[in-house]
């Protein structure tokens, strides 16, 4: 069950990412049709763009993501015992290199980790999170972020914003453009022409909702496999779904910046919240769903 | 022509036959990494043991039994031959239980509960236990995939002729994971 779950988290992130290029590509087509008639060009500059996002968002440090949410490193196992020897069990087994550990000061329970690759990684934990949890639970959470680690998912993740970012950035450039007139040159009065800049227009408007929709359900898909690696992390389903039981009734975080929030194990801002709509836009899976796809493991 | 052919091939193989061996002696270095990771933790166990027991003995006269039991234990698992590794895990797990015994008899002393010695040792011994219960993890998965590559083809014809064996496996008692619980009923 564990490791079927596994594979097919990995098979729908695969379709997401395409969805995504796929997407980058065709705004690009429909703004290189719409301003240059070409709609080649324009799926060339948007890749050109989406690349060098890409390239300085995962170039991004640790330290950049961990001041923007107010940690401090702790550099030895004295300062926080429990957690700096459940981060070293769960680093062992997951057999990647320590990573670096950082505390949060808030009352709000939850963790997150960051960094572009295993040999860069670093972990967090609330203040909150270490006064509620358990060693159990706390193993339970820390192979959750350590499966983070391991499954690349930061950096896919941070490709993820990065596509979307460039997205945004395009559909601004088309937007301005537009208003300040650009060089459009309006000879092409067939009904097809018509048509195709209807759609162009259409898929400038929809594309960066679309983008937003498609990151967020690529973060709630890495939940649950996150949730899976730290199962085969720890042997103990148990010790996870009781941590995520207590962190139901968990408070709104004040330190997490937004920006951040699909890193953290639990969204840091609506957490016991049920928008029905809004569920398309949440960057984690319900809580209930979590604990049930763990129960059944 | 045909002989460039051949040479390529020849060579292709070649490269083929090393690659596998080199795996196979990849996971088997793997495999006796993750022993001797176990055994620095039965070692680091082994070294706060005393600390235990004469933090203990000052708080609770009535204990001895179980205090003798853990020393005895102790020599008894540093006498175990490194070579037996199944009878060093037995020696092991009896000890585990016996602490566990130790830290649920210690709830009845509260004034031993709240010293920050006793509860120093508390957190270096469940850690010890942790990282003993995952380092045995850790050693079975790679003696499984060590295990699998020698079965399966085709690097099991170059296992074969080099001799590469199986390694067993530790049983792990599932108790052995969890942080000692409280427990009064024995």
């Amino acid at each position: 069950m564990l490791y079927q779950q596994i594979a097919r988290n990995k098979r729908k992130t695969v379709l997401v990412m395409v969805g995504f290029f796929l997407l980058v590509a065709l705004i690009g087509a429909a703004i290189g049709y719409l301003f240059a008639r070409s709609a080649v060009s324009g799926v060339i500059i948007a890749g050109v763009i989406a690349v060098i996002y890409m390239a300085v968002m995962v170039g991004q440090s640790t330290e950049v993501v961990m001041n923007m949410n107010n940690a401090r490193e702790i550099h030895s196992a004295s300062e926080a015992p429990e957690l700096w020897h459940v981060v070293e069990d769960m680093a062992m087994v997951a057999q990647v290199p320590m990573p670096r550990v950082f505390i949060v000061n808030d009352p709000s329970p939850n963790a997150f980790a960051t960094g572009n690759n295993p040999e860069h990684a670093a972990v967090a934990a609330t203040t909150g999170l270490l006064q509620i949890m358990n060693r159990e639970e706390l193993e339970g959470v820390m192979g959750h972020e350590m499966s983070h680690v391991r499954n690349y998912d930061i950096r896919l993740q941070t490709i993820a914003l990065a596509l979307s970012a460039a997205i945004s950035v395009l559909v601004n450039f088309a937007g301005n453009f537009w208003w300040f007139g650009g060089s459009r040159d309006d000879d092409d009065d067939s009904a097809g022409g018509v048509l195709a800049i209807i759609g162009s227009i259409l898929l400038i408007i929809l594309a960066p909702l679309a983008a937003t929709i498609a990151q967020m359900a690529l973060s709630r898909n890495r939940e649950y496999l996150a949730d899976a690696g730290s199962v085969e992390l720890t042997r103990n389903p148990h010790g996870l779904i009781s941590a995520l039981e207590k962190l139901k009734g968990a408070e709104p975080m004040q330190a997490a910046n937004p920006d951040s929030a699909g890193l953290y194990i639990s969204d840091p801002e609506l957490n016991a919240k049920h928008r029905p709509f809004a569920h398309l836009f949440d960057t984690h899976p319900p809580l209930d769903d979590r604990i049930k796809r763990l129960e059944e493991m | 022509m045909t002989w460039i052919i051949v040479i390529v091939i020849l060579v292709i193989l070649v490269a083929i036959y090393v690659a596998l061996y080199n795996g196979l002696v990849q996971l088997r270095v793997h495999a006796q990494e993750s022993w001797s990771q176990i055994d620095v933790q039965l070692q680091r166990r082994s070294d706060l043991i005393p600390n235990l027991i004469s933090t203990v003995k000052g708080y609770s006269k009535y204990e001895a039994s179980t205090l003798e039991k853990v020393t005895q234990l102790r020599t008894e698992l540093n006498n175990v031959p490194d070579t037996d590794r199944a009878k060093k895990m037995e020696v092991s797990n009896e000890l585990s239980g016996t602490l566990r015994t130790l830290f649920a008899v210690s709830e009845n002393y509260p004034d031993l509960k709240a010293s920050a010695e006793y509860q120093k040792l508390m957190e270096e011994l469940s850690n010890t236990e942790n990282k003993i219960a995952y380092s045995r993890q850790l050693y079975n998965s790679t003696v499984a995939a060590l295990d699998a590559k020698i079965q399966s083809f085709p690097s099991n014809l170059v296992a074969k002729i080099h001799h590469f064996t199986a390694m067993d496996y530790l049983a792990v008692p599932e108790e052995s994971k969890t942080v000692p619980k409280v427990s009064f009923d024995d």
